[in-house]
C-alpha cells in the first residue's frame, strides 16, 4: 500500500489510468517494442509510439461509431494485437472494454451482449462475425461489428459490418473534424472510473459482470511489478483466452504498467513453437498446461535411446534431491553443486530450452491445485515457478509466493496492500485496493459477496500457516467438521489422492463422523499398464479394481497421503482410515460427475449409501448392484462384492508441513 | 454466402474438351466425351470406380494423349497437351496418392511448387548469389501467404512424412497453389479423410475459388461433398458421359441414380 502510494505521489494521481500510462510509455520508451506478432513467419514489432498513434486513431473511429464514456465495447477473438489496441482505444474514450470468450457459441454470448448493452463489437474474424450476425435479432442495441481479418468476408454486404482499416479511416476523418476530441476524453478519465468488465460464469445462474476500476487493476499490477522487479525488458507470450482476467492481467494490465513487450502467437496451434522463438522472461500457466508440457517431455524421453534415458533418469533424480534447494538458495554440498552444474549443461539447460523456458525469470501457476510432483519438476530443473492466489473480483493478485519461500502446498503470503482474515467457517476474506467495484447491475450479488464491514468473501476455505503463507483447502461450502469438531475438507484430501497417477477420482466422507473414509476410482490406463508390466491378467475395469495387488498399491498411496495429513496439526484427524475401490468408474452419464468432471458429492452419497455404511461399520466387504447407462442410452447393471481395506494411519506430529 | 454474387463471377468457357476418346490397347477408358469448364467455377467430375475420372484429369494436364478429340484452353486448340506445357499455361494439380517429398519440410515442399516461376540459374540459387537471394525471399513470402491461408503454420518446418494424412493433403494443395494456377485440378481431394477433415478441405476449396478466383476441376467419390461445393457436375460411367449439369439436375437424373445405386427404374 505504502509503495503504491509512493508511486502515485511521484507521478500524480492521473497516472492511475490506462490512457495516462500509454502516454508515459510513448514518451519514455517510444522506440521500444510494445507488441510483437508473428506474421508470414516473421516477428513484426509495433513500438510504443506506433501503438499510441494507432490507438488514438482507433479511439477517434470508435467515437465516430458513437462510443461515449461509460459505454461497453465487446472484444472477441484470440490474442491479436489489434484487439488489444481496441481495448486501449475504448479506455482512452472512458468506455469499457468487455472481452468475451472466443470459443463460446453464439447463444452463450447473447446474455453478455444484452446485459452490457453492447453497440460496437470488435471481433477477430469471419467465425466471430457469423456469431454476431446470428444473435443480432436478440441484441437490438448491436449496431456495428468491426472485424480484424477480412478472409471469407468478401461477399458479406451488411451495413453493420466494418473492417478494421475502414474504422481507422473513419477515425482519421473524425480527427480532422475534431482534433482534440480523444485527447480531451482521455484527460477526463479518472482512476476510479471503470476500466474493464469481465464476465464470470457463476456455478449457478447467469454470468456476472465484474466491474474493475483503473485504480484497482493498476494498483495490483504495480504491487507485483515492485515485488518481482519487473522492468520494460520483460518478454511475455499472450496465449490464454483474453476474456480471462489472468490473461488480461499478465498481457494487458501489466503491459501498460511495466511497459514490457507482449508477443502474440501466430495461431493457437503454434504456441509451443512461438514460445521457443521468443523465450519469455515472465510466464504464466495453469497447471493443466504445465502438465501437458511434462507429458510431452516424458513421452519423448521414453522414445529416446537407452543411454539418453539413463542419463535423463539419473539427472532428474539429482534434480529432485538438490534442484529446488539450489533454486531457493539453500546450503547444498559442493559435490552436489558440481554434479547439478554438469546436469545443467547436459540435461536441464537443453530441457528448459526445448520448453521455451530458458529465459524465464518469474513463472506463476494458479487456477487449481497443482500436484507436488509436477510443481517440483519445473522447480528442480531451475525454472522459478511459483504459486499465486486470486480471482476476477480481486484483480488477480491476493497472494504471491516470494522468491526463496516457495512451497508446493501453499499459495504464498498476501501481496503488499492486501489484508486477509479467516472467518469462523474457515472462509478466506480479503480487503485489497484491487477489489471489484460491483457486479454489473446486480446489487444483490454484490451485497452477498461482501461482509457488512466491506471484506470480500472468496468462497474458498483455508488458513494462514505459521509462516504467514495462505493455504487453500477447499471451497468453503464443502468444508465441514468431523464429529470431534476437527476441520474436514474433502476436496483437499481428494486432491492429494488424485495427485497419484494411479488414482483417477476419489470421494472422501467424514462430515459429522468420527473418522474419514474414501471411495477410490483407479486410473485404468496407469494401473492397467502397471498390471501388464507385472504380467497380471485382467478383464476390464471391474476385474482390475477388485485385485488384491491393486488394493495394496492404492493402500500405499493412501498411507502416504495420511503421512502428509498427519504432519499438519489442523488436518491430522482427517487421515483416511478405510477405503474401497469402486467397481465402476464415476461417470457424468450416470450423474455422478458434472460435465466438467467435478464430483457430485450429495448424489454419490445417496446412490452408494450401502457402501458408505459398510465403510464406517468397518465390514470386510459389501455386495452392491449398480445400474449404469451406456453411451447409446441403454442401461445395464454391474454387480460386485467390494472389498473394504484399512489404510495405515500415522500419529499426528507437531512438525511443520514440509 | 450470397449466391447471386457468386453466379455473376462465373465467366466464359476457359477449358473446352471436345469429343475426347482414350484407349489403352483394347480398353476404352473414355469414349467421345465433351464438356466445358467456365472461368471461376467449381466443376466436378464424378462417377463410380473405373468410370474414367482420373483418366479425364490426366488428359487435361497432358499425362495421357487422347486418340481422338481436341482440348481448347483459353481459346487455343491443343491436339497434344504435355504436362510441361500445361504447367506453363497455369494448370496445376493435386494427386490422389499424394506427390510430396516426405523427407522435406512443408515449406520446402510448397517452395518446390514455385520452381517454374524462378528465373535464376541453378548455380546462382545454390550459392544464394545476390539476385537469387532476393528472388528466394520473394517466393518465400508468397509461400508464407499460402501457409497462412491453409492454416499450417504449426507444421511449417515439420517433415511432411510426419504429418497426418489430412494435413499432407493440405500441403499437396499448397504446392499446387504455389504455381498460382488459373486452373486447378484436384484428384479426390477428400479420399481417406474423416468428416472433420472433409469439412476443412471443402472450406479451403471454396476459399481458394473465392479469394483467388481460381477455376477448379475436381474428381470426387463422396457425392455429398461434391453436390455441396460444385457449380456444375459431369457424371461418367464406364468411360461414357451420362449426365452434366447443376448438382440438383444431376441428382434427379435417372441414369446417374442407376449408375450409383444399380437400381432399375
Amino acid at each position: 500500500m505504502v509503495d503504491a502510494l509512493k508511486a502515485d505521489a511521484a507521478h500524480g494521481p492521473a497516472l492511475n489510468t490506462f490512457p495516462a500510462l500509454l502516454q508515459v510509455h510513448e514518451r519514455e520508451r517510444g522506440a521500444r517494442p510494445a507488441i510483437r506478432e508473428k506474421d508470414l513467419g516473421i516477428w513484426q514489432s509495433l513500438t510504443w509510439a506506433e501503438v499510441a498513434a494507432q490507438v488514438r486513431t482507433l479511439a477517434h473511429g470508435l467515437a465516430h461509431l458513437g462510443i461515449r464514456p461509460g459505454m461497453h465495447v465487446a472484444v472477441v477473438g484470440e490474442n491479436r494485437p489489434r484487439l488489444y489496441m481496441t481495448m486501449m482505444a475504448a479506455q482512452m474514450l472512458g468506455a469499457i472494454p468487455v472481452p468475451l470468450y472466443q470459443d463460446a457459441v453464439a447463444q452463450e454470448m447473447v446474455y453478455v451482449l444484452q446485459d452490457a448493452e453492447i453497440s460496437v463489437a470488435v471481433v477477430e474474424d469471419q467465425e466471430q462475425v457469423d456469431k454476431m450476425m446470428e444473435v443480432r435479432e436478440q441484441c437490438p442495441a448491436l449496431a456495428h461489428i468491426v472485424y480484424d481479418d477480412p478472409r471469407g468476408l468478401r461477399h458479406y454486404s451488411d451495413a453493420m459490418l466494418l473492417s478494421y482499416e475502414a474504422l481507422l479511416a473513419q477515425g482519421e476523418a473524425h480527427r480532422a473534424a475534431q482534433p482534440a476530441y480523444v485527447t480531451d476524453a482521455a484527460a477526463a478519465v479518472a482512476p476510479d472510473d471503470t476500466a474493464a468488465m469481465f464476465y464470470t460464469s457463476g456455478t449457478t445462474g447467469k454470468p456476472k459482470g465484474v466491474v474493475l476500476t483503473h485504480n484497482a487493476l493498476i494498483d495490483r499490477a504495480r504491487a507485483v511489478a515492485e515485488m518481482e522487479n519487473l522492468t520494460d525488458q520483460e518478454d511475455v507470450l499472450a496465449y490464454l483466452p483474453p476474456a480471462w482476467i489472468g490473461q488480461n492481467m499478465f498481457s494487458y494490465t501489466q503491459l501498460l504498467v511495466s511497459g514490457f513487450t507482449v508477443n502474440h502467437p501466430e495461431s493457437p496451434e503454434t504456441v509451443a513453437i512461438d514460445m521457443r522463438d521468443i523465450g519469455p522472461t515472465y510466464y504464466f500457466a495453469p497447471p493443466r498446461v504445465l502438465e501437458g508440457l511434462l507429458t510431452q517431455v516424458t513421452i519423448r524421453m521414453e522414445d529416446a535411446s537407452a543411454i539418453k534415458r539413463a542419463l535423463y533418469r539419473s539427472a532428474m533424480g539429482l534434480a529432485r534431491r538438490v534442484g529446488t534447494r539450489i533454486l531457493d538458495g539453500e546450503q547444498v554440498s559442493l559435490v552436489d553443486r558440481l554434479r547439478y552444474g554438469l546436469g545443467n549443461i547436459l540435461i536441464y539447460g537443453p530441457l528448459r530450452n526445448a520448453l521455451g523456458m530458458s529465459r524465464v525469470r518469474v513463472a506463476y501457476t494458479a487456477g487449481e491445485a497443482i500436484g507436488p510432483d509436477l510443481f517440483v519438476f519445473y522447480r528442480s530443473i531451475g525454472i522459478n515457478l511459483k504459486q499465486l492466489y486470486g480471482s476476477t473480483e480481486t484483480s488477480v493478485f491476493v497472494c504471491v509466493q516470494p522468491d526463496g519461500k516457495v512451497r508446493a502446498d501453499t499459495v504464498g503470503p498476501p501481496v503488499a496492500g492486501v489484508e486477509i482474515r479467516i472467518a469462523d467457517n474457515g472462509e478466506i476474506q480479503v480487503k485489497s485496493p484491487g477489489l471489484f467495484k460491483a457486479y454489473y447491475r446486480n446489487p444483490e450479488a454484490t451485497a452477498e459477496a461482501r461482509t457488512a464491514d466491506g471484506w470480500f468473501m472468496t468462497g474458498d476455505a483455508g488458513y494462514l500457516d505459521t509462516d504467514g503463507q495462505l493455504k487453500i483447502i477447499d471451497r468453503a461450502k464443502d468444508v465441514g467438521k468431523l464429529a470431534g469438531g476437527q476441520l474436514f475438507a474433502p476436496k483437499y484430501i481428494e486432491n492429494k489422492l488424485k495427485f497419484f497417477p494411479f488414482i483417477k477420482e476419489a470421494v472422501a466422507f467424514g462430515a459429522n463422523r468420527d473418522e474419514v473414509c474414501a471411495f477410490i476410482n483407479i486410473d485404468l490406463e496407469a494401473v492397467g499398464n502397471w498390471a501388464e508390466r507385472r504380467g497380471m491378467p485382467y478383464a476390464g475395469y471391474t476385474d482390475l479394481a477388485a485385485k488384491i495387488e491393486v488394493y495394496d498399491l492404492i493402500a500405499d498411496c493412501v498411507s502416504q497421503v495420511n503421512a502428509d495429513l498427519a504432519a499438519d496439526p489442523k488436518l491430522a484427524a482427517s487421515q483416511v482410515h478405510r477405503f474401497l475401490i469402486l467397481h465402476k468408474e464415476l461417470d457424468p452419464d450416470d450423474d455422478e460427475l458434472t460435465r466438467t468432471r467435478k464430483v457430485r458429492r450429495a448424489f454419490i452419497g445417496k446412490k452408494y449409501a450401502v457402501l458408505i455404511d459398510a465403510l464406517f461399520e468397518a465390514r470386510a466387504s459389501q455386495y452392491i448392484e449398480t445400474e449404469v447407462k451406456f453411451e447409446d442410452g441403454r442401461t445395464g447393471s454391474i454387480a460386485a462384492d467390494i472389498r473394504i481395506q484399512t489404510a495405515a494411519t500415522h500419529a499426528a506430529s507437531q512438525a511443520k508441513a514440509a | 454466402m450470397d449466391t447471386s454474387n457468386r453466379d455473376s463471377r462465373i465467366g466464359d468457357v476457359v477449358l473446352d474438351m471436345r469429343n475426347i476418346s482414350l484407349s489403352f490397347g483394347g480398353v476404352r477408358a473414355l469414349s467421345d466425351i465433351s464438356f466445358d469448364v467456365r472461368e471461376h467455377e467449381i466443376r466436378a467430375i464424378i462417377g463410380p470406380n473405373g468410370a474414367g475420372k482420373s483418366s479425364m484429369l490426366n488428359v487435361i494436364n497432358g499425362v495421357y494423349v487422347p486418340q481422338q478429340g481436341a482440348i481448347h484452353f483459353q481459346g487455343k486448340q491443343f491436339d497434344r497437351m504435355t504436362p510441361r506445357r500445361a504447367a506453363e499455361m497455369g494448370i496445376a494439380r493435386t494427386f490422389q496418392n499424394l506427390a510430396l517429398f516426405k523427407g522435406m519440410s512443408v515449406l520446402d515442399n510448397i517452395m518446390a511448387g514455385r520452381n517454374l516461376r524462378m528465373k535464376q540459374g541453378l548455380f546462382a540459387q545454390a550459392l544464394r548469389w545476390g539476385p537469387a537471394l532476393a528472388e528466394e525471399n520473394e517466393h518465400r513470402e508468397f509461400v508464407e501467404h499460402i501457409v497462412d491461408f491453409l492454416e499450417i503454420q504449426a507444421a511449417r518446418k515439420t517433415p511432411v512424412g510426419r504429418l497426418s494424412y489430412g494435413l499432407q493433403k493440405r500441403v499437396d494443395l499448397g504446392r499446387a497453389l504455389a504455381m498460382e494456377p488459373r486452373l486447378l485440378l484436384l484428384d479426390e481431394p477428400m479420399a481417406g479423410m474423416n468428416i472433420e477433415e472433409k469439412q476443412d478441405m471443402s472450406r479451403f476449396i471454396l476459399d481458394v475459388n473465392d479469394e483467388f478466383g481460381t477455376t477448379i476441376v475436381l474428381i470426387e467419390h463422396d457425392m455429398g461433398v461434391v453436390m455441396d461445393i460444385s457449380d456444375r457436375v459431369v457424371v461418367l460411367d464406364y468411360g461414357k458421359k451420362i449426365g452434366d449439369g447443376a448438382p440438383d439436375e444431376v441428382r434427379e437424373n435417372e441414369d446417374v441414380i442407376r449408375a450409383y445405386l444399380g437400381v432399375d427404374h
